[in-house]
């Protein structure tokens, strides 16, 4: 496999040609912002905030989804990224209901995380205030869509990681919404093996455990990780 | 030497973020010494007073009083901060917002949910008729700062404090600014 060498931030950096740049930043320790990326499961590139400014390119383009190549020029921090990504996060901000301070998820949400790490003091944009359903169907988890940012992590761990593929997307734009199945109530989806990797998986409080009450939804992913390193490594390790 | 004027509010809200003012325990009798409370609700004041330095707005915009309120607060406040997630965002006050209109909002809460004696209260000139539309007080008027949380902890509303008494705009970041 060629190796190719970037620049990220003004550091050479070595990677795999096969590598996305937002996997060669993580190995050399660049932190760049992600919402709908998981460890173990294809990259969709639906949020874009690690979107990167890529030298010679007037547009941004999502790290995730990238690949390197020899001589590229990186930059995953500026004033421009800065406000796209501030703006992009309010926006997921305004589009449906995430309060906090009624939410599962509270002090367990990287949506909550990244309005710490990139400095959202408020929203500037008016909130939709968009009514949407709960699912409660399943006996054991519940689907929240109003805590949902469309990031589709559900639907790739469902069928990649359990191979099921219960969950998929109807819509389009703020309409789009996570489904099971053809739209059945997930308590009626057939598919579905209840295996709970969809809600260890998920961002934010909209997937969760039935019976969890305000910030007691707390995820394992070693759960996922588990069965990622199981295939990719051949090493069982609990 | 002037003591900065200082203003509380209770505008939508469940007065938690006061009850978190007043977690600041021992450090209110500092406070006592560097400012002068002119207006809040802990206080016997009817009228919002002229020239205040600080207000810190507590709640949502959700009724005409509210909006009234917050108007006259920012023509007469020099520095006006969002104290908490309702001022912040809407919060919990907000949620009605995507239930339904006014009317459907109070039919719900005072007729479907009463227990004795269901009636929508309606006295007009006491009790201030809903806004269509619950907003967090940036969409009503300017803000200068912003503390987040439900409610702020104690440390972070003092965090601020005393960066807006020391004449410095307030920078608040990382744990300081989550949500909820």
């Amino acid at each position: 496999m060629a190796a190719k060498t970037l620049t990220i931030d003004g550091r050479l950096v070595g990677a795999h040609e096969n590598q996305t740049v937002l996997e060669a930043a993580s190995e050399a320790g660049i932190k760049i912002p992600t919402l709908c990326h998981l460890d173990g499961i294809a990259d969709a590139g639906a949020c874009r905030l690690c979107l990167v400014e890529v030298a010679g390119s007037p547009r941004l383009h999502p790290a995730c989804v990238l690949k390197v190549a020899e001589g590229m020029e990186i930059k995953t921090q500026s004033e421009r990224l800065r406000k796209y990504r501030r703006l992009l996060l309010e926006l997921l901000f305004a589009e449906r209901n995430h309060v906090c301070a009624v939410c599962v998820a509270n002090g367990h949400c990287e949506l909550q995380d990244l309005a710490m790490d990139l400095g959202m003091d408020h929203v500037r944009y008016q909130y939709r205030f968009q009514p949407f359903a709960v699912d409660v169907t399943h006996r054991l988890f519940g689907l929240d869509h109003n805590r949902c940012v469309l990031c589709t992590r559900c639907v790739r761990v469902c069928s990649e990681v359990e191979g099921a593929h219960t969950w998929d997307m109807e819509g389009r734009g703020a309409k789009a919404r996570v489904i099971t199945d053809l739209k059945q109530p997930w308590g009626e989806a057939d598919s579905c093996t209840s295996c709970g990797k969809c809600v260890h998986g998920c961002p934010t409080g909209a997937l969760f455990f039935q019976g969890s009450t305000v910030g007691e939804m707390e995820r394992d992913r070693t759960r996922l990780e588990f069965i990622v390193t199981a295939r990719e490594k051949k090493q069982w390790i609990a | 030497m002037d003591r900065l004027k200082i203003a509380t509010l209770w505008l939508g809200g469940c007065s938690g973020c006061h009850m978190s003012f007043l977690d600041l325990d021992e450090w209110l009798i500092d406070l006592a010494g560097k400012v002068e409370l002119v207006y809040s609700p802990i206080m016997d004041i009817k009228v919002y007073p002229e020239q205040v330095d600080v207000a810190l707005v507590e709640g949502a915009v959700a009724n005409e009083e509210n909006l009234e309120l917050i108007h006259r607060v920012r023509r007469r406040t020099r520095i006006l901060v969002a104290f908490g997630d309702c001022a912040v965002t809407g919060n919990v006050t907000a949620l009605r917002n995507s239930v339904s209109n006014v009317e459907g909002v109070l039919h719900r809460a005072y007729l479907e949910a009463a227990d004795l004696q269901a009636q929508v209260p309606s006295e007009p000139g006491i009790v201030p008729a809903l806004l269509e539309r619950v907003v967090p007080v940036h969409e009503a008027v300017p803000v200068d700062y912003f503390l987040p949380g439900c409610p702020p902890p104690a440390a972070r509303i003092r965090s601020l404090l005393e960066q807006v008494l020391a004449g410095t705009p307030p920078a608040l970041a990382g744990q300081d600014l989550k949500f909820g």
